[in-house]
């Protein structure tokens, strides 16, 4: 067991877990905040995606070991009131169906408007590839960002 | 429905719907417990005391409305308040929707369909057409109840009152009482008013019922705030994992867990009739712990079962004409029509093993009482009702001993209808007399994934010497869905299994028409997934279509629309997707495009795929897919389209890539790495028309699904020659076909 001291939605805690513990389950469990979802385990399906210093990861392949000191930015605290540009497109194209990935959908999202502010469908396309919607999503989801590029 | 599982518990629907014959429909208002059952009551708890029955209205002129139905996506939790919404004559703005109590299944929220029973079970899109009259009627009676306290408030003939948004209103004295005001001072009566058809709206007279209104789940699916299985925290509760037997049935046989207990975090394993659960303090150990567990397993029923290899078999029963299978007796005498034909035309279709691979992995959270003949449990199902069947059976309890608290599913597709996990997490509770969280890893999801049958078909057509289809032959091969969960259900139907089934019967106008199912029981753990046997049936159906089209040189719009004939809602919806994609126009160059009708659960449905192929990787690419559906009167047109739009993209999924192989009776795949699910980069343009008419509402969350393959299989043929015959068309088949 070690004791690893991080940021996460600008607030400080310290969590008491195995070093190579994912970071999945020590947001969803240890923490409590289960807004990040368990897919694959695997890091094939983005359902997991936080942000690690601003850069989007999945955080079942992120060991806690590695975040010591670091700032983590979950679903919960990707805007104060659920007001960031992607959650106000998400609602206005109507895009989750049964919602479980839209977290990790969001936050992949959120890592492309933050380094490209007029991405190409072509662009959103390859950064959003690697996240599965099962109940196909999809066009929903290119709509929702090119809105919330359009409309920020 | 009989529900069986492998922890040898048998439990007859029966035994706990008794006496649940007539609908008892509660209203309440807060303060007063109305109509409500007195077991429902009893078994609610303190907070949830303001939901009772459907109907809730604050003093603040709040409406909470039940929604009885599982919300897996298909939008349920909007949709079915927004018919009792209608008929309450609510301000739709003031409304919520909640999951109902966790009471066993009072009669009040089963679903009336036929198909359903009165149980909650959220099956073969028959939300909608299941609780239709019923939703309308609480929402109509909800409203002659605060009708007549405001006409007794007032002193006046009800049949002077009349209401507007939230609002009863007496138009000769210029009163208004809100429904908010009402809910202050009114009481509801013991007897909920008699109404009849009468007393409801006219399709003309909806305001809510046909509006793209925004779903009410929306917003807590876009903040992380949304409940799921997977996210239930109860206190005390331990952390729990299966090891499950890969082949069906067997048992284990050496446990070792010597290196698993070494993980720290590990509390204990638990033995089970067909798996090992691994029990723990948190997540990470038990899954640690799961990789770490090793097991040998003994029996089997089908240890020596090879698909690619029964397929084969499959195949070769097909051609023995020798082999008879089950007749499923549509109209008129095929062999009449054969006998005068002038050609007959043939061919064969072929689909493996699917899997759900729904987002959220399966998880339950149990929590068993000391004296082990209670239990409270947490998860999203589609069948509450039987999750609390066989959980009193499991603990040899009263069904009403069992509390189900209902949460969002991360995606049903009929996975989350089955009971698999009920035994093995009740039995680790009780054993560890704690609550206890049981989460599979994506691994054991697919290792125990319940498959939709492989199948395999022979279509013959008899044309008359005028181009006239006059016959009709229709052979497949199969296992029966229901024979695996569910045997007893198919002694009931006498053999019929009409999940493997659904999908055969098709409105064609052909003299003669003959159907049969040859009958195949592999042991293979089987279950309903989207659109069942249409999956698969029309696949063959609607290929062999084209196959007679392109042998009669007729346009294959056209021939569907002349084999339609007496069916308009078909015919339009047919007419109107070609219009859409703009069939008769050449496609781009290096593009085709193919159509397909269907109308399973009498819902009118048609799509045109456009596509082009990589010759060299043999990758389809379906760039455009355009669709058409009529639903009958559409509740919310937005959802509608939207489940469209999903059916295209889970439909274009199996048509191109997925696949379960077993072999030596245990699945071959483990992931999203070998079972790969369809991506953003290869979703078409998806083009929806919604038709709304004013039939009874039928479903919609997997009515556009069959359409998807045959309309690609179609499209390829058209730009190739080349018939690809075999689900999933994977690059390997699309080379071997254009080779």
């Amino acid at each position: 067991m070690t004791t690893v001291a991080f940021t996460i939605n600008g607030k400080a805690v310290r969590v008491e877990a195995e070093a190579n513990t994912p970071l999945l389950w020590v947001v969803r469990e240890h923490l409590k905040m289960s807004g990040t979802k368990f897919g694959c385990g695997v890091g094939l399906c983005g359902a997991c995606t936080v942000h690690l210093e601003g850069k989007a990861v999945r955080s079942c392949q992120t060991a806690l070991s590695d975040i010591a000191g670091k700032k983590v930015t979950t679903i919960e605290g990707l805007s104060p009131n659920s007001n960031h540009p992607l959650q106000k497109a998400w609602i206005a194209e109507q895009v989750p169906q049964c919602g479980y990935c839209q977290s990790g959908q969001i936050m992949q999202a959120a890592e492309l408007l933050a380094k490209n502010k007029k991405p190409s469908r072509e662009q959103i396309v390859a950064h959003m590839d690697g996240n599965i919607c099962r109940c196909g999503t999809y066009p929903r989801i290119v709509r929702a960002i090119e809105r919330a590029a359009r409309e920020g | 429905m009989t529900m069986h599982n492998k922890q040898d518990v048998s439990v007859s629907r029966r035994s706990f719907v008794a006496g649940s014959a007539g609908l008892a429909f509660s209203f309440t208002i807060p303060g007063f417990l109305g109509a409500m059952s007195e077991s429902a009551a009893a078994a609610t708890n303190a907070a949830q005391k303001t939901i009772g029955g459907w109907i809730t209205i604050g003093t603040d002129g709040a409406i909470t409305i039940v929604a009885p139905a599982a919300e897996m996506g298909q939008g349920i939790l909007t949709g079915l308040p927004m018919i009792v919404a209608e008929e309450l004559d609510a301000d739709w703005s003031k409304v919520s929707a909640a999951f109902p109590p966790p009471v066993a299944a009072p009669p009040v929220y089963g679903n009336p369909d036929p198909l359903i029973g009165g149980i909650l079970l959220t099956v073969g899109s028959s939300a909608v057409p299941g609780y239709w009259m019923m939703a309308r009627m609480i929402g109509a009676q909800a409203r002659r109840v605060l009708m007549q306290a405001a006409a007794d408030q007032w002193k006046v003939p009800l049949a002077e009152v009349s209401t507007g948004p939230s609002v009863v209103i007496h138009q000769k004295t210029k009163r208004r009482l809100t429904y908010a005001q009402i809910a202050a001072f009114a009481t509801v009566p013991a007897e909920m008013p008699k109404l009849t058809d009468a007393d409801l709206k006219k399709p003309s007279e909806f305001r809510i019922i046909g509006k793209p209104l925004p779903r009410l789940d929306t917003p807590d699916k876009v903040n992380g705030k949304a409940k799921y299985g997977m996210d239930v925290q109860v206190p005390n509760m331990v952390y729990a994992t299966l090891l499950r037997a890969p082949v069906e049935g067997a048992a284990p046989d050496q446990i070792d867990d010597s290196a698993a207990k070494k993980i720290p975090g590990i509390i204990r394993t638990v033995p089970l009739n067909d798996a090992v659960a691994i029990v723990g303090n948190s997540v990470e150990a038990v899954f640690a712990g799961r990789n770490a567990l090793k097991v040998t397993w003994k029996g089997g029923a089908t240890a020596g079962y090879n698909s690619e290899a029964a397929l084969e078999e499959y195949v070769k029963r097909l051609r023995d004409p020798g082999q008879k299978g089950m007749p499923l007796n549509p109209p008129g005498d095929a062999d009449a029509a054969f006998a005068k034909a002038a050609k007959v035309i043939t061919s064969e279709y072929q689909t493996d093993y699917v899997y759900h691979a729904q987002m959220e992995p399966m998880n339950m959270t149990a929590s068993v009482n000391e004296a082990g003949d209670a239990a409270e449990i947490w998860v999203g199902t589609q069948a509450p009702t039987v999750v609390s069947g066989v959980a009193s059976g499991v603990l040899k309890t009263q069904f009403d001993k069992i509390k189900v608290h209902q949460q969002f599913l991360g995606g049903g597709f009929g996975r989350r209808i089955y009971w698999d996990l009920v035994a093995y997490v009740l039995l680790t509770s009780k054993e560890m007399k704690r609550p206890v969280k049981m989460i599979w890893p994506r691994e054991q999801d697919v290792q125990s994934a319940l498959l939709r049958p492989m199948s395999a078909h022979s279509m013959q057509a008899a044309l008359s010497d005028k181009g006239d289809v006059i016959g009709w032959k229709h052979r497949l091969v199969a296992e029966a869905t229901l024979g695996y969960a569910q045997p007893d259900e198919l002694v009931k139907t006498k053999g019929f299994d009409y999940l493997t089934l659904e999908g055969v019967e098709n409105k064609y106008a052909i003299e003669g028409k003959a159907a049969e199912w040859l009958r195949e029981d592999r042991g293979t753990a089987l279950a309903a997934w989207r659109a069942i046997g249409s999956g698969f049936n029309k696949f063959a159906i609607e290929s062999f279509i084209d196959d007679i089209a392109a042998e009669l040189k007729m346009d294959p719009v056209a021939l569907r629309l002349k084999l339609l004939q007496g069916h308009p809602r078909g015919q339009k919806v047919l007419q109107t997707v070609a219009d859409m994609a703009g069939w008769g126009k050449p496609a781009q160059s290096g593009r085709a495009r193919g159509v397909a009708y269907a109308d399973i659960w009498s819902t009118p449905t048609a799509g045109i795929a456009e596509v082009s192929v990589d010759r060299a990787t043999g990758k389809i690419r379906v760039h455009n897919f355009w669709n058409v559906v009529n639903p009958g009167i559409v509740v919310n047109p937005k959802i509608v389209e939207s489940q469209s739009e999903s059916n295209v993209i889970y439909g274009l999924s199996q048509a191109l890539k997925e696949r379960i192989t077993l072999v030596n009776g245990a699945v071959v795949q483990s992931n999203f790495s070998d079972y790969e699910v369809l991506r953003m980069s290869e979703a078409p343009e998806i083009h929806t028309t919604v038709i709304s008419t004013d039939d009874k509402p039928t479903g919609i969350g997997e009515i556009v699904l069959p359409l998807v393959a045959p309309a690609v299989s179609n499209a390829v043929l058209a730009l190739t020659g080349k018939r690809l015959r075999h689900l999933p068309m994977t690059p390997d088949r699309v080379k071997a076909a254009l080779a």
